[in-house]
């Protein structure tokens, strides 16, 4: 097998896996960059990836045919968004420890799924399969592009071109619009961004809806183009993942990018590795824990320090020194 | 000034009995929303756990790991750390202990059984260490470390049971009678639960608990570093050192819990797709009971009869048993609020507010 066709497995593989961790990790660098820790990101996928099952199925029922996934990817974005206003109600305005609230969130999102699963359809613990999924397919034009197309362009789905899109619009949102600045600012030191008169609470409430609505659109994402139906395991470590992402692109919108595209690297490969000469040799659990490895090493500072915003974490109390 | 702090204690012990009232109140207006009975559901918990042996057996099995798990996170609480990594010290306890009992399988039960606990709190305590010692030296935030921590045990642990320890139906063999910590004494008792020993080391971890942080110094100063950093490092004590060593005990806890399930109610470690649960159920268990020993116990047995009553509820009213789940979330995010719920409460009685 020469290295070309090599290519021509993993890149698809890696925008097929990376796709879903880009959109949830990018929420997040929107709600740790306004200063509040979202440990719930897995709940929010399982929210999304729940709704999306559950949406898709509703509009093929109703005829919608192949736009049903697309629109229940929108649907789960509203419903991880409003999801995620119960993460901001009680860390932002109830000051709850913003870790356990993240915590109690994913709690309730997996209890919470599995139980209307089971309401919906009749006690089963899964939704059927979705017919209508988004599928991997050869891009018009592009596809044809000699060596590029097979790499880049083929058995691909156009969910993976709209994270990197993303990536650089949230990018664009963040560092270069006033609205990115005072999102930092209030991440960064939130008192001094209140005596300039922004509020700091509707920003921190706004930079958690965001990160619901990414993390929905991630989880939905997840199961229109990989699982196709929801269950227990639909959503297993996702979210975390996209966790690992966020801090180890820095908290930062393009470094998010590199880490998601990265870890799918690293997942696609332990799937398809049987595939792959030299690589069939190494066993599947290097691959599985790199990611988490090679986070805690760039969080000991040898690879280029990684630092949070300066008030991730801590409740803005008016008035408190 | 002392009828203050009276007025304080009394009101955090206020918070989690609102608190449960309260998450049991939304779970009943969720059933009652989906058209089940909570009436029926509850009176089938109470009922199964109370006056069923069987029922009541397991509620006391799945308290061991709980309360484990639960004084695993409330150790680390006490030094100011967040120790989310129960899940994979827990595993990483479990494996070891397992693995540990096939391992030595020829040595006499006084010796091998000590010896497999131990294992256990060993592996436990290094997975616990490492993000202690990540925090100390680098200040690498434990939330973030522990979670990774998680992940690399969970693929770890299946890794090395597919390799070295496999057997049919995904786990390892059974482990040795003479490693096993099964009574059936303890079944016929509660006819037929998988009831074991284990909570005697679960008691005994308890009375650690509270003797190291209340009755030594060592305690003190990990409690100490807890209140904070700064003053602590003035008053000359080792910061670094109490933040390992918080992790590290912490770590032991939680591999305490996983060799329990190893040794006592599974007999076996099978391959995880995912986590058990129980880690996170610690953090659950550890907040509702205020980070004490006793207040960890009582969670503990609230969670755990839920968990088991939660089946009958399931076969009796029909109600899903997931929806433990959503209570026991609603749980941690009402005791988590309680600056509200202590709020609310103040102008519910009509007094005016202090923070």
């Amino acid at each position: 097998m020469s290295f070309f066709e090599v290519l021509c497995i993993i890149v698809p593989s890696t925008l097929l896996t990376a796709a879903p961790l880009i959109f949830t990790s990018l929420g997040g660098v929107f709600t740790e960059r306004s200063g509040v820790v979202n440990i719930g990101l897995e709940g929010l996928m399982s929210v999304g990836a729940f709704t999306a099952a559950v949406a898709t199925l509703a509009l093929e029922h109703s005829g919608f045919g192949a736009f049903s996934p697309w629109l229940a990817i929108l649907i789960a974005g509203v419903a991880g968004g409003i999801f995620s206003l119960i993460h901001a109600v009680v860390s932002i305005s109830f000051r709850a420890d913003q870790t356990v609230s993240g915590v109690a969130l994913n709690f309730l999102a997996a209890g919470l799924t599995i139980f209307l699963v089971k309401l919906i359809y009749n006690g089963g613990g899964q939704t059927p399969y979705i017919e209508n999924n988004i599928d991997k397919i050869n891009i018009p034009l592009l596809s044809k592009i000699p060596i590029i197309g097979p790499i880049f362009f083929q058995q691909v789905t156009y969910t993976s071109y709209l994270a990197i899109l993303a990536a650089f619009v949230c990018w664009y949102v963040i560092f270069k619009t006033p609205f990115g600045l005072r999102l930092r600012s209030v991440g960064e030191h939130p008192a001094a961004a209140d005596t300039l008169g922004i509020n700091v609470i509707r920003m921190r409430y706004i930079g958690v809806v965001l990160s619901g609505i990414f993390g929905g659109i991630g989880g939905a994402v997840y199961l229109v183009t990989i699982t196709s139906n929801y269950n227990v395991s639909t959503i297993a470590g996702q979210g975390f993942l996209a966790l690992a992402a966020l801090v180890f692109g820095k908290w930062h919108p393009f470094g998010a990018l590199g880490a998601s595209l990265f870890f799918g690297f690293a997942q696609s490969l332990s799937i398809t590795s049987q595939q792959i000469p030299y690589l069939d040799q190494l066993p599947s659990v290097y691959l599985l824990i790199a990611p988490y490895v090679l986070t805690l090493i760039v969080l000991t500072g040898f690879v280029g320090r990684a630092v949070a915003p300066k008030a991730d974490g801590l409740p803005y109390i008016k008035g408190q020194r | 000034m002392n009828q203050l702090l009276k007025k304080i204690s009394w009101m955090t012990l206020l918070i989690p009995v609102i608190s449960v009232i309260l998450g049991l109140l939304c779970g009943a207006i969720i059933m009652w929303a989906t058209g089940y009975d909570p009436l029926l559901a509850y009176s089938s918990i109470v009922q199964s756990i109370f006056l069923q042996p069987y029922y009541a057996g397991e509620t006391i099995r799945a308290m061991i790991p709980l309360v484990l798990s639960g004084l695993a996170v409330a150790f680390a609480f006490r030094t100011g750390l967040f120790n989310i990594g129960v899940e994979g010290q827990l595993m990483a306890g479990w494996f070891a202990s397992v693995a540990c009992a096939i391992g030595f399988d020829s040595l006499p039960k006084f010796i091998l059984l000590p010896l497999s606990i131990l294992a256990g709190a060993v592996a436990g305590g290094l997975w616990g260490l490492i993000p202690g010692f990540l925090k100390a030296r680098f200040k690498v935030h434990e939330v973030i470390s522990t979670i990774m921590m998680n992940y690399i045990s969970l693929y770890t642990t299946s890794y090395l049971i597919k390799t070295f320890l496999f057997t049919q139906g995904e786990r390892t063999p059974t482990i040795p009678p003479a490693a096993s910590l099964a009574s059936n004494f303890l079944a016929n008792l509660t006819q037929g639960s998988r009831l074991h020993w284990g909570f005697i080391v679960a008691i005994l971890a308890v009375i650690a608990m509270w003797f190291i942080l209340w009755r030594t110094t060592m305690g003190f100063e990990l409690r100490s570093v807890g209140f904070s950093q700064d003053a602590s490092q003035y008053a000359g004590m080792n910061v670094s050192r109490n933040i390992i060593l918080s992790m590290t005990i912490s770590g032991i806890f939680a591999g305490l819990a996983g060799a329990m399930e190893g040794l006592g109610t599974y007999q076996y470690m099978m391959i995880n797709a995912t986590f058990t649960g129980i880690g996170f159920n610690g953090i659950a268990v550890a907040l509702l009971g205020l980070n004490t020993p006793i207040g960890v116990v009582l969670s503990g047995a609230l969670f755990a009869g839920l968990q088991t009553g939660g089946l009958t509820m399931q076969s009796v009213a029909g109600v899903p048993i997931e929806l433990i789940q959503i209570i026991i979330a609603l749980i941690i995010f009402f005791v988590g609020s309680g600056y509200v719920v202590q709020w609310a409460w103040g102008r519910f009685m009509g007094r005016r507010h202090k923070a």
